[in-house]
């Protein structure tokens, strides 16, 4: 077994209205930030696990982000191993 | 009719549902942890309003996960009825049994007020002691009830008339695309809505629009609130 760490970002799908983006977006201009186009807020997710192989620790990770980290009807993520 | 209510660590409308049960049933409801694996011989399974682990990752998304879930829905499989509101309407959502997503409101605000529903599909064994396009009141509470759809499950819960209830006259507190307030299944026995009809059953609660709901779930004569 190695070990593996891994950072999972979770972002919403293009389409998917942010509100909480588009209040960060709105706060960031009236602190004086200009050309500021858009802000989407996402989730990132610092994962250690150990697998057999990178290939065992990315389909795990990939499996965990479709049943529990990520709601695929609204959300997109990226497994990203360090 | 037998009755379970499912709790979940953080469940806070389970006391509400009890006494919506008990009053409009004459029955006690049996309550179920959610680590169980079986559920008691069950007529309606309700998964009440609340804040389920916190709202921890998403609302109802641990909740989802939990043990209990999966013996919901096979029950839900088997036809048993399943009522989710506010909170259960979003664990419905992530555990797969109802489709869509429950999203932030779009004004980001909690919202605790009365708005009003108009029955779109008074077939299902939740709404059927309604007429379509009737009107009721209803008070809603929740942080996510911003309903979202992808454009082809939309038109599929549009074209199968599986929109039970949506906000009417401009009372949609939250965003929600079509004004949607609550969903069926196809099968019509799962029904999942964020607004609270056991806040809305007898004179003390002002009205009793949301009792009819309750009755009709549980075959029960209709009966004037007290």
């Amino acid at each position: 077994m190695a070990h593996f760490s891994a950072r999972i970002t979770v972002t919403l799908k293009n389409g998917v209205l942010d509100p909480q983006g588009k209040a960060i977006e709105s706060a960031l201009g009236s602190l004086g930030f200009e050309g500021v186009d858009s802000v989407r807020q996402g989730k990132t997710f610092d994962v250690a696990l150990d697998a057999a192989s990178q290939s065992d620790a990315e389909t795990a990770l990939n499996a965990m982000c479709e049943k529990l980290l990520a709601n695929t009807v609204i959300e997109d993520y990226r497994v990203e191993i360090g | 009719m037998k009755t379970t209510i499912a709790l979940f660590p953080g469940s806070n409308r389970d006391r509400d549902m009890i006494a919506a049960v008990g009053k409009i049933s004459g029955e006690a409801s049996t309550l179920v942890w959610h680590t169980s694996t079986e559920l008691p011989e069950s007529d309606l399974i309700i998964l009440p309003g609340g804040f389920s682990h916190g709202d921890y990752l998403r609302a109802g998304a641990i909740a989802a996960r939990a043990p209990i879930m999966q013996a919901i829905a096979k029950a839900a499989a088997d036809g048993v009825r399943v009522l989710g509101v506010c909170n259960g309407f979003q664990t419905l959502t992530e555990a797969g049994l109802l489709p869509g997503a429950l999203m932030r409101n779009a004004g980001l605000n909690f919202v605790c007020k009365m708005v009003q529903l108009e029955v779109t599909n008074a077939a299902s064994p939740f709404t059927n002691r309604y007429n379509a396009g009737d009107v009721i009141d209803c008070p809603v509470a929740h942080h996510d009830g911003n309903f979202f759809a992808d454009s082809d499950t939309l038109a599929r819960l549009e074209d199968d008339g599986l929109v039970a209830f949506r906000y009417a006259n401009g009372t949609n507190p939250n965003g929600s695309i079509n004004d949607i307030a609550g969903i069926l299944n196809p099968a019509g026995n799962v029904l999942g809505m964020m607004p609270h009809p056991e806040n809305r059953i007898e004179a003390a609660h002002g009205g009793d629009d949301g009792r009819r709901l309750f009755e009709a779930a549980m075959n029960v004569l209709e009966s004037e609130a007290a």
